[in-house]
């Protein structure tokens, strides 16, 4: 990674056009051109610095709900675990932390009622109890990080 | 929450799923994605517009990897500060630019005693535990528990995927 995609990474988290022509209209706001951007992109996803380059999508604001939800999996049991969580569509995400709650996800769902189902299913597949923390209130969300 | 939920028709549907793993990496991205929709392309920027406006889009533009970036060490750090300050608490944890997410969640009786939760990044656990220690000193007296929670290693990183 040299200075122009660092550059590149921190102007674009955000703020990139819905237009006909939007990588050229980016790249004109950085100073360089088109096929350059392109290709600087196209290798900081390829190279996973990137995870994706494309929409953020808020699950409440389409009447669903982003749920995060915790295990407390044993050692010996966790990559099964792991794979039947993971293998959830709903789980946007998963950690594992350094708790005896050792597992944490995310579950994504654009209908706010679907999430218990998956939670019920969670448990039965796995045999473990899910602890589901609803966000109750959000004080901030701001996901940029400086390159 | 705040609001009306903005309805979503199916081509809104069909324009999400088309677009929830990235977009193409080409000079006219819209016209891909709108291709892939089976709408034509002139809707598909006037839905996708609308759907930023609404707030159902976050924001267009690159997602990092934290690893890759170097923010290998991620803390989520949870207080028990009583309900009815969690509100003011939360607040002045906000203004803290370093904190990523900032959310109140239910206790649990027994398992989980803290209501409020606010994750940070750094570069090596010596950076976690100082913003830590920051929010620790904001928050002061009102704290009755805490914890901190590192990643270990992350098992899965997708974001959003419709069915269907």
């Amino acid at each position: 990674m040299d200075g122009l995609d660092r550059a590149i990474i921190n102007a674009l988290q955000g703020g990139f056009p819905i237009s006909e022509r939007p990588f050229a209209d980016a790249a004109s706001e950085l100073g360089i051109d088109q096929t350059e951007l392109i290709g600087r992109l196209s290798r900081l996803v390829d190279d996973g610095v990137l995870s994706r380059f494309g929409p953020l999508f808020n699950a409440e604001r389409m009447g669903g709900a982003a749920t995060l939800a915790a295990m407390s999996v044993p050692k010996a049991d966790f990559d099964r675990v792991a794979a039947i969580v993971n293998a959830r569509p709903e789980v946007a995400h998963n950690y594992e932390r350094n708790h005896r709650l050792n597992m944490w996800f995310v579950l994504t769902t654009d209908c706010a009622e679907a999430t218990a189902p998956v939670v019920q299913a969670i448990e039965a597949e796995t045999g473990l109890s899910v602890l589901v923390m609803p966000k109750i209130a959000e004080y901030r969300l701001d996901l940029r990080l400086e390159a | 929450m705040t609001g009306a939920v903005p309805i979503l028709d199916v081509a809104d549907r069909r324009l999400i799923r088309a677009t929830q793993g990235g977009l193409p990496l080409v000079p006219r991205p819209y016209d891909a994605v709108a291709r892939a929709a089976a709408v034509p392309a002139a809707d598909a920027i006037r839905r996708l517009r609308r759907m930023l406006e609404l707030g159902i889009i976050r924001r267009i533009g690159a997602v990092p990897n934290h690893y890759a970036l170097g923010y290998r060490h991620n803390g989520m750090s949870v207080w028990d500060v009583p309900d009815d300050e969690v509100d003011a608490l939360g607040a002045m944890v906000a203004r803290f630019d370093f904190v990523s997410h900032c959310y109140r969640r239910p206790r649990h009786p027994l398992a989980w005693p803290y209501n409020l939760f606010a994750m940070v990044h750094g570069r090596d656990r010596a950076e976690v535990d100082g913003k830590v220690a920051a929010i620790a000193d904001r928050l002061g007296a009102s704290v009755r528990g805490r914890d901190v929670l590192y990643s270990v290693r992350i098992l899965k990183k997708t974001g959003l995927r419709l069915g269907g």
